[in-house]
């Protein structure tokens, strides 16, 4: 088949987006949502229908899935093998990529209809949604690790663009702010790291790196092993550079601090954006580069685990004390990606071993679908309330019969509660994480009973905890039928999508393998999660004063953990008080003193020497005809006699 | 005989567009609109016909070649003469001698094709002279004004005298190696001072036609006193022209003696760079200004030609077709405010965008392309320019390039802040643009923005640069 449709799927986003934004206010105000949604539409039936091509039909040779590059543009060419090319990289992970950002992201438009209705740039919305969808399309499907680069700077804006929709808001402005100038100093060592990867493997081009890079013979591996800066081979530098940006876009410890500050955009966006799509692009990343890091710099793999490890335990910790439904999520999203990250971390390369690979996407794919539904859910909640506090709901089942029901999916879910989809990706991680290190399997374990902790803590302060006849604030009904829709197929996904058998189609080399779920080992994890669930019944089922007296209990650490162990405080310390103090100051002294004197002198010289050479051009022909045998002597006395 | 037409077809048309100008003439009366018309519509044709039935060879003993890269060559000249032949369409309008004046500009163009394809030195001589001579004639051509008499004056005789000189180093290339044609000198020349002084001379006669430094001082004049049409002609075609043989010439008739004109070169681009750069920035006049900038920009031309062949090569063409756009996108812009209302003068041009937004666009492309800001066409070109003299390690050259080219900045967008931000209660009235102007101004703007953009350009160059010579280049 001829793969090169697939160029469609970011193409009908694109055109969206600039129809939208080029007449959407004078011409589609109203119909500019449609017009997106049934774009997305059709991109999402194309790369279901060609998903379905790939795995099923002709992607498989000899057991393996193949890599297509099914279209490639050379844009730029700096010399010979060292291009920007722009194309499409077919290969399992894009495959699913593709399905999921489609998907998630029709579910969005579909529920934004109704959530956005009424909003004054509500064809602006659309655009927006339309540009994040092509650029996140484009970056999984990048056949250059160049173009992966410009993709990912896309995304970074059309989120900057989402985040601060309601710029009449202060708080929204200083978020999107706040996510584009973190973001973007990750992206920094991004730029760096793949400046340095790209000229020592001599391509930009992905597969051709992944060639040259994990080919220990090869001249190029051995070119950026042997160079070195600190110590330290250029490989390894130049691959954790490339997690430093991939940390940054998914909100890794200590780069997180943007993502709670993020929800001030619509609940939509938080759906599609930071919690399904842009903030995983970072575990997509080093998907990518998997190969290279496995093979050829496990000391990376290394870091990836602990720095996955600590997220994921410190923004478990965190969300148990939030108030905030949105914040609950944004840590949790936080905390599950931290679980990918480990995962990859502990994996290795190719058959039995890369577990922690497959479990990694597994649970990228199955997060995309529960997460998006708890944020759609929680923005019907929200919609419905006029409030993001828990204090402000409280027994909203009665109301909210169908919110309700799948929102209590969703969370058992995340949970990994039996046989809901989490259950088996988790599984996975958990398994690969036991084999690999007992320790990070324990904080995962313990990560894993604060999920459901938490995640039911969230559903029983919003859904019981109070009689239903003390919120009267519903003067309309659950929302419109665009609402209800999206959080029904999400949940019958979130249901169902644990079971694909996922190793038949992803596997760190491509290699089908029939991985089976060990039963015996699922006791533990299912019991310590139901275990949350429990504790989180006796204390906020009913309201009473059970989790201020626990809360009490543990003191200062409930303190630290609501403040979110005061990280924010302490970037504000290093950036205001040492960066400010320590560099800004002098730099700002020697701007002033040293740099603009440079430059006044630099102008007052050239201003008097180009005074003072003024008389060569006097007009006067004869003149000229002496400078131009002065030239030629000068010439011939310099070159012939003294400057052989 | 079908050799000999396929062959010369371009030189070929450009007779026979010639005879029919001739014939015109000599016919009955007919209005400037028809004459400019049909003069545009030759043109066109001409440029056309460059791009079919080409071949690659050789005729009367190697006197002249042509390759495909000598094709590209002469059809980036004819898009320029087409492009300015649009743009002076307000000025000829009302001249009496439209037709001497294209019969004058294409016996030029004539010249450089015989140029640009001569295989031997005197063939290059005659093209040389046959490209100078009836151009010092079109200088004249604003008939009651005398800067434009004295430019054309200026222009005849130093032209005469850099052609003096560049024949004494042709007679002594002639003495020494015992030959004239390009593949005999290769094999003959050699370090020998006698040789190395003739070769000076001859580097003194190309460094006249393009303005290098020290041998420039004819250009601000003749820029500012002829027509705006000969200015732009001057500053993008027969450089151009001179700058194609110059590049070839040095790559493989010089090959033997690289290293001398390595050191010479790298000496040269330094003084043009900085002395141009130096005066543009206390020029008034646009159209002296424009004649420094472009001087300017020719240092940085000779900064990519140190670099090795190919590269090399592939670099100045791509520039000459980017510095072609943008310096007629600016030239274009001028020509049409001097023949309205006859101000020349940069403070004229304050407040500018108020009245003229389209033109104020325009000029301020231009501009940006001249001083290479990204994304117009014209960073990229003086990226490969640059990447192509770093191929040789040479870092001191780049370095000086480099801080030039944020020198020139500094001119460049004092003119864009004059357009648009400067305040002046009198501003250029606003102007009607006539068809053809704006369709060479779009052509402008276009190839600005799609050269740098559109990778096939450069790709495509650069393939036909490799086909013309493959054999590395050792510099130093």
């Amino acid at each position: 088949m001829n793969y090169s449709i697939i160029a469609l799927i970011p193409l009908l986003p694109l055109a969206t987006f600039i129809l939208l934004g080029l007449f959407g206010r004078k011409y589609f105000q109203t119909s500019g949502g449609i017009i997106a949604t049934v774009a997305l539409l059709a991109s999402a039936i194309i790369s279901l229908y060609v998903t379905y091509h790939y795995f099923f039909i002709d992607g498989k040779v000899n057991g393996t899935y193949r890599h297509i590059t099914a279209l490639n543009y050379t844009w730029l060419e700096f010399s010979p093998g060292i291009s920007i090319d722009m194309g499409i990289l077919i290969d399992p992970i894009s495959m699913m990529m593709i399905v999921v950002v489609t998907f998630i992201s029709l579910m969005v438009h579909i529920f934004s209809l109704g959530y956005m209705k009424g909003e004054d740039r509500f064809s602006t919305y659309f655009a927006f949604l339309s540009l994040f969808t092509f650029s996140m399309l484009g970056l999984v499907l990048s056949t250059n690790i160049f173009q992966l680069y410009i993709f990912w700077e896309l995304v970074g804006l059309s989120s900057f663009l989402l985040i601060g929709y309601y710029f009449y808001k202060p708080s929204a402005v200083a978020a999107s702010k706040k996510a584009f100038i973190v973001t973007r100093f990750a992206d920094l060592g991004f730029l760096i790291g793949i400046l340095m990867l790209g000229f020592h493997a001599q391509t930009l081009d992905i597969s051709t790196l992944i060639q040259n890079l994990t080919n220990h013979q090869s001249p190029q591996f051995i070119g950026i092993t042997t160079a070195s800066f600190l110590g330290v081979s250029l490989l390894t530098w130049g691959l954790s550079l490339v997690f430093i940006g991939g940390a940054g876009k998914s909100a890794m410890f200590p780069l997180h601090i943007w993502l709670p500050d993020a929800m001030e955009g619509p609940t939509p966006v938080s759906a599609l954006i930071h919690a399904a799509t842009m903030v995983v692009a970072g575990v997509y990343l080093i998907a990518r580069l998997f190969p290279v890091y496995a093979l050829s710099a496990p000391q990376v793999l290394e870091i990836i685990m602990s720095v996955g490890a600590v997220s994921a335990l410190i923004a478990a910790i965190i969300a148990c004390t939030q108030t905030d439904i949105k914040r609950v999520l944004a840590y949790s999203t936080m905390s599950q990606i931290g679980y990918m990250m480990l995962a990859l971390g502990v994996s290795k390369y190719g058959g039995e071993d890369g577990l922690g690979y497959i479990g990694s996407m597994f649970h990228l794919f199955t997060h995309a679908f529960f997460k998006s539904l708890l944020f759609l859910g929680a923005g019907a909640v929200i919609h419905f309330i006029h409030s993001n506090e828990m204090k402000d709901m409280g027994g909203l089942r009665k109301l909210m019969p169908l919110t309700h029901i799948t929102f209590l999916i969703a969370c058992l879910a995340i949970a990994g509660i039996p046989p809901f989809a989490g259950f088996f990706s988790k599984e996975e991680i958990l398994l690969a994480a036991f084999r690999a290190n007992k320790f990070i399997y324990g904080i995962a374990l313990f990560t894993a009973g604060l999920t459901s902790f938490y995640m039911f803590r969230l559903y029983f302060s919003i859904f019981w905890n109070k009689p239903s006849t003390e919120n009267k604030t519903g003067h309309h009904g659950e929302g419109t039928w665009s609402m209800k829709i999206p959080l029904v197929v999400l949940a019958v996904c979130s249901l169902l999508a644990g079971l694909v058998p996922f190793a038949n189609y992803i596997t760190s080399d491509g290699a089908v393998l029939n991985a089976t779920n060990n039963i015996m080992f699922s006791i533990v994890p299912v019991a310590v999660s139901l275990g949350g669930i429990l504790l989180s019944a006796y204390l906020y089922k009913k309201e009473n004063d059970k989790p201020v007296r626990a809360a009490a209990l543990f003191g200062t650490f409930y303190k630290a953990a609501h403040k979110k162990f005061y990280i924010d405080e302490m970037y504000l310390f290093v950036t205001q008080r040492i960066l400010f103090n320590l560099i800004a100051r002098p730099a700002a002294w020697v701007d002033k003193n040293i740099v603009d004197g440079f430059m006044n002198l630099t102008a007052t010289t050239t201003g008097k020497v180009s005074e003072s050479i003024k008389a060569m051009q006097s007009g006067r022909l004869q003149s000229y005809a002496i400078y131009f045998f002065g030239g030629v002597i000068a010439m011939a006395a310099l070159f012939i006699y003294w400057w052989k | 005989m079908t050799d000999f037409f396929i062959l010369m077809k371009q030189e070929l048309i450009i007779m026979v567009i010639i005879f029919i100008l001739l014939a015109i003439k000599i016919g009955r009366y007919r209005s400037n609109e028809w004459l400019l018309d049909m003069v545009n519509l030759l043109l066109l044709v001409n440029f056309a016909a460059g791009f079919f039935f080409n071949k690659e060879g050789m005729l009367f003993n190697d006197m002249f070649r042509t390759t495909s890269l000598i094709v590209l060559e002469k059809n980036i000249l004819s898009l320029g003469i087409l492009i300015i032949s649009l743009q002076s369409y307000s000025w000829l309008k009302n001249h009496k001698h439209v037709l001497e004046f294209y019969i004058l500009l294409l016996s030029t163009l004539l010249g450089m094709f015989f140029m640009i394809s001569s295989g031997n030195l005197l063939m290059f001589y005659l093209g040389l002279e046959l490209s100078t001579i009836p151009l010092a004639a079109a200088a004249n051509f604003d008939l009651q004004k005398k800067k434009s008499s004295e430019a054309a004056m200026k222009l005849i005789i130093s032209s005469a005298f850099s052609s003096g000189l560049l024949l004494f180093g042709i007679s002594l290339i002639y003495g020494t190696t015992g030959t004239l044609t390009f593949t005999g000198i290769t094999t003959h020349i050699t370090h020998d001072p006698l040789q190395l002084f003739a070769f000076i001379l001859l580097l003194a006669g190309f460094a006249f036609k393009i303005s290098v430094v020290p041998f420039h001082l004819w250009t601000a004049d003749v820029y500012e006193g002829s027509p705006v049409a000969v200015t732009s002609y001057l500053s993008v075609i027969s450089k151009g022209a001179v700058l194609f043989v110059f590049v070839s010439v040095l790559y493989t008739v010089f090959k033997p003696i690289s290293d001398s004109w390595y050191n010479m070169l790298f000496l040269l681009s330094v003084l043009t760079i900085i002395i141009g750069n130096l005066f543009a920035i206390r020029q008034t006049n646009i159209k002296r200004f424009l004649a420094f900038s472009s001087i300017a920009q020719v240092g940085f031309i000779l900064v990519g030609i140190t670099g090795t062949s190919q590269l090399g090569t592939t670099s100045v063409i791509y520039f000459v077709l980017i510095y072609l756009f943008s310096n007629l996108a600016a030239f274009g812009v001028v020509s049409l405010v001097s023949a309205a209302t006859g101000k020349e003068d940069i403070n004229d041009y304050k407040n500018f965008y108020q009245t003229n937004p389209v033109l104020s666009w325009v000029l301020a492309i231009g501009l940006f392309s001249l001083a290479g800001v990204p994304p117009t066409a014209g960073f990229f070109g003086k990226f490969f320019l640059l990447m192509s003299g770093a191929g040789q390690g040479n870092y001191f050259l780049i370095t000086i390039a480099a801080l030039n080219m944020v020198i020139s900045f500094y001119y460049y967008l004092r003119i864009v802040k004059a357009i648009f931000m400067d305040a002046n209660d009198h501003p250029i009235e606003k102007l009607a643009i006539p068809g053809f102007p704006k369709i060479a101004l779009y052509m402008c703007v276009a190839g600005i923005v799609l050269t740098g953009l559109v990778s096939y350009l450069y790709d495509h160059i650069h393939s036909l640069t490799q086909v013309a010579d493959t054999v590395p280049f050792i510099g130093k």
